[in-house]
């Protein structure tokens, strides 16, 4: 395939230019900046509120919020960094990233596409609307419940928590949209000879993370439903007085919520054993033990959500099986780092940014997977549970295995993206910046935890302040480093060196084949794979 | 590279700079419950297997990092595609490695630290009832001696010192003192019954390792059996509002004698409480006893001036139902009167009922009534309260 035709071809391609080019688009790689380009400006909004927050811990006594604006700032920055930040991050490479590895010339439903994607802006002004309606005197603010919308107390709040109920109907609706579009695309339009245990890892740890989607997002949505009832129209679903039962909405949330925490991260896992490969010039090892860790994962996410509120209290055989079962997590990752590492053993390695995302990313997660192991337990997991000590081991899993594993795929793919290198220096400052700050804020709060400091606190005990200082201050480190992944983003999509095909020395897959940038319509002639 | 490795060294000697001059506590505080020992060793355990694992294939990378780079002309290995069966193999090892650690080293213990945490009932030789409202605890003994005894134990850190912008010192005990605390013979085991009146909260003291949800409507349990006599702090760890980081749990565990004379003694004080309900109150009286009231219980959402903070926070000055009347013609209390909105609540407010006394509720309606710039000018005596509450 002569890929100057290609490109020829390109130049043709007729779509609207401006303002509605980006709202009517079915294209996939259209709609994936956009998903991407969202993400990013919601990262710095939900870490806007989170720098808020530290602020405020910085030193014993309330400085500069009350406890009620601080209990709106820690819900909402953590379904804004969930819902509006990590997943369509996630989202933005499948749409980039799938039709190209797996030789399509888009994605399956390009309209749905399109309706998935802008269903997102909307939600996020949902969600954020009520600190503005605040300002004015209409409601009491956003939804101070925790980002878990626990009853009673999102019964009793105010019309932020209505706010928050139905942004994440949208934002839910946009998902499994976007889910059913790339089920849909894998398994009709992959490239003749590809089979299923041909494509490319990433489209695999998609394809998971879209039957979780669709599989849970419902769930989630009828109990916020059940909640929205339960506060407008007298139903009793999780009010005793009514023979309703708080704990239930815990099983229906985090029915969920469990399964949520392995959609945001099997894409991640799928496509850092990509850039493994490249970054070590060989190819990655146990692929198809990979791909049935990913299975045994996706099965093992949907029965192990009860570890979430050990403390509610359930019968001592319930709280043995959903030890045990979350334990039995841990073998299949197991296996996966031992895949990652060995494919690494004996490469030729480079470590270029994303390479350096990727290996820091094994590091950290490690230490949030093997955490989690110890929060397994039943009676240590009565100590743990909602100190800082989890706090601190959901953000090893959620920013170091979510964000920057996202952020090693931000780096690989910006080059066939944007046909520009980025600055490799920069990168690697951005690189070191975050890991080191990252580890400065976190390793405090394991401490803290330890110690017996409850989360969610507005104020906290003056046996606590060192630790929370240190936190504070590595935290504002972390957020101002990521400024300079913007910087390096922008320049990199207004010019720079030139990308070439394969960009990378030990790139392999259908997406390096096309130029850098790929054309509008990225496969016109299929290719085909032996 | 240079430059950062200077940062990060930088940033340790700064650190081991403050550890000399600060306390740091590295891992649980000191157990003083069976449990609470069991779940340190659990953790300590748990800890070394995971620290042990994560070093060693840390080391690994890190060799593989520095042995197998491109820039030292190390050639990647040509690797003949493994072997399905070799393949099986390697990729079972750390499986079967991670499935004893898990059932059987980690698991085995686990087990029976589980059964342990949940045998709340054998060898209890108490009970007491722990009920959490927003935001305070209430405790009730439940049989023994001590049957009968209740009270409610509310943060006795000073206003001034939690309010935004306190500069000040702070109290030794800041956020973690209450007025009264939970009296606990040492050595007994004590089975905890857990409730609570309105949302969601937990019932948490790091030193005894057991914490429990405190559902509304349901009875939830858990036992302490505090072997070292000494007073230990705790806080609520479940969202329950903005009052969740000002509602602490002080326990004291003192030898059977002492517990003893503690008993009698608070039963004695309760007894001379309830037979101030009988008698008649001056106006003044009730205001100066109300104000204590109020400032503990009510100011934290109407505020000391009665100003409140609108719109989740209606102010008490110039309120219609602060103001209005309190009975009808009757003599029954009015529906959505003072009264009836200090004992039922409403919405985000409690209910009072269980958690005053019958003076404390007639002392704060008078002070509502007759201060925070209002002047009705009329008086709720205490017999009149417990009339209303048959």
């Amino acid at each position: 395939m002569s890929t100057t035709t290609v490109a020829h071809h390109d130049d043709h391609a007729e779509h609207p230019t401006g303002i509605m080019r980006w709202l009517t688009t079915t294209n996939h790689k259209d709609i994936g900046t956009m998903y991407l380009t969202f993400s990013l400006i919601m990262f710095f909004v939900g870490g806007a509120m989170i720098l808020g927050i530290r602020a405020e811990l910085f030193q014993p006594g309330l400085q500069l919020v009350n406890p009620e604006f601080y209990n709106q700032l820690i819900g909402v920055h953590a379904l804004i960094m969930i819902f509006a930040a990590l997943m369509p991050a996630a989202t933005g490479f499948a749409n980039w990233m799938i039709p190209l590895q797996i030789g399509a010339p888009d994605m399956a439903l390009p309209r749905l596409n399109n309706w998935g994607f802008w269903l997102l802006p909307p939600s996020a002004i949902l969600l954020t609307l009520p600190f503005t309606l605040a300002l004015f005197g209409i409601g009491d603010g956003a939804l101070a419940t925790g980002w878990t919308f626990y009853p009673p107390l999102s019964v009793q709040g105010g019309i932020g928590v209505d706010f928050a109920i139905f942004a994440v109907h949208l934002l839910g609706v946009s998902s499994v949209l976007g889910s059913i579009n790339i089920i849909v695309t894998l398994f009709n339009m992959r490239a003749p000879g590809m089979t299923l245990m041909k494509m490319p890892l990433f489209a695999w740890g998609w394809l998971i993370t879209a039957f979780l989607l669709v599989a849970t997002i419902p769930v989630l949505a009828g109990a916020v439903t059940m909640l929205l009832t339960d506060r407008h129209f007298g139903t009793h679903f999780f009010d005793a007085a009514g023979g309703g039962d708080p704990v239930m909405f815990q099983h229906l949330f985090w029915f969920f919520g469990h399964p949520e925490v392995y959609i945001l991260l099997l894409p991640v896992w799928g496509f850092i054993p990509q850039i493994l490969e490249t970054f070590s010039r060989k190819p990655m090892y146990g692929y198809k033990a990979q791909v049935y860790s990913f299975i045994a994962i996706g099965v093992l996410a949907m029965v192990v959500w009860a570890h979430h509120f050990f403390t509610s209290g359930m019968p001592v055989p319930a709280l043995l099986y959903f030890m045990y079962s979350t334990m039995a997590i841990s073998l299949p990752l197991a296996v996966m780092f031992f895949c990652w590492i060995k494919t690494m053993w004996k490469g030729s390695m480079s470590f270029e940014t994303p390479m350096l995302f990727t290996v820091g990313w094994i590091i950290l997660f490690g230490i949030g997977g093997l955490t989690g192991l110890v929060l397994a337990d039943v009676a240590a997991d009565a100590q743990y549970h909602n100190s800082y000590f989890v706090v601190a081991h959901f953000h090893y899993t959620l920013f170091a295995g979510g964000i920057m594993g996202i952020m090693a795929g931000v780096y690989y793919w910006l080059p066939k993206m944007t046909g520009h290198m980025y600055n490799e220096k920069l990168g690697k400052v951005h690189f070191w910046l975050t890991a080191i700050s990252f580890n400065f804020t976190f390793i405090p709060q394991f401490f803290l935890g330890l110690a017996g400091m409850p989360r969610r606190i507005p104020d906290y005990a003056l046996q606590f302040a060192e630790f929370n200082m240190i936190s504070s201050i590595a935290a504002f480190v972390m957020g101002l480093s990521q400024l300079i992944f913007v910087y390096n983003i922008v320049t990199c999509v207004k010019g720079g060196k030139k990308a070439t095909d394969q960009v990378w020395e030990g790139a392999k897959g259908l997406e390096w084949t096309l130029p850098s940038p790929p054309p509008y319509h990225s496969f016109t002639e299929q290719p085909t794979v032996k | 590279m240079r430059g950062f490795t200077k940062i990060s060294l930088a940033l340790s000697a700064m650190l081991a700079s403050l550890s000399a001059q600060a306390e740091y506590a590295w891992n649980f505080p000191e157990p003083v419950t069976p449990m609470a020992l069991d779940t340190l060793h659990v953790h300590n355990k748990f800890m070394l297997i995971t620290m042990v694992i994560f070093f060693v294939v840390l080391a690994i990378m890190i060799y593989s990092i520095f042995a197998h780079r491109k820039s030292k002309n190390f050639k990647a290995v040509v690797d003949k595609a493994p072997s399905t069966t070799m393949e099986i193999f390697w990729t079972l090892v750390p499986f079967a490695i991670l499935l004893l650690i898990d059932f059987v080293i980690m698991g085995i213990p686990a087990y029976h630290s589980v059964i342990m945490m949940e045998d709340t009932r054998n060898k209890a030789t108490m009970v007491v009832k722990v009920t959490g409202s927003q935001w305070r605890w209430q405790y009730e003994y439940m049989d023994g001696d001590a049957k009968g005894i209740k009270f409610v134990s509310n943060l006795s850190t000073p206003k001034e010192q939690t309010d935004k912008g306190y500069e000040g010192k702070k109290d030794e005990q800041y956020l973690l003192e209450v007025d009264n605390h939970l009296v606990l013979p040492v050595g007994e085991k004590v089975r905890i019954l857990m409730t609570a009146t309105d949302v969601m909260h937990n019932w948490w003291v790091p030193q005894f390792g057991s914490s429990r949800l405190a559902v509304p409507g349901f009875l939830r349990e858990t036992w302490v059996q505090v072997d070292k006599a000494g007073t230990y702090r705790g806080q609520c760890k479940e969202l329950c509002g903005k009052g969740h980081g000002y509602m602490p749990v002080v326990v004291d565990a003192v030898p059977m004698e002492e517990y003893k004379a503690w008993v009698v003694a608070k039963k004695e004080e309760m007894a001379k409480a309830s037979a101030g309900a009988d008698k008649e109150w001056t106006k003044d009286e009730l205001v100066a006893e109300g104000k204590g009231v109020y400032e503990k219980n009510c100011a934290v959402c109407h505020q000391i001036t009665g100003a409140g903070l609108p719109p989740a926070f209606p102010a008490l000055t110039g309120s219609k139902v602060a103001t209005g009347p309190i009975f009808d013609a009757d003599g029954k209390y009015l529906k959505d009167g003072h009264l009836d909105r200090v004992l039922n609540g409403i919405r985000v407010m409690p209910g009072w009922k269980a958690l005053l006394n019958d003076t404390e509720i007639a002392a704060v309606i008078t002070y509502e009534r007759n201060a925070l710039g209002n002047s009705v000018g009329d008086v709720l005596q205490p017999a009149q309260v417990k009339a209303a509450r048959q």
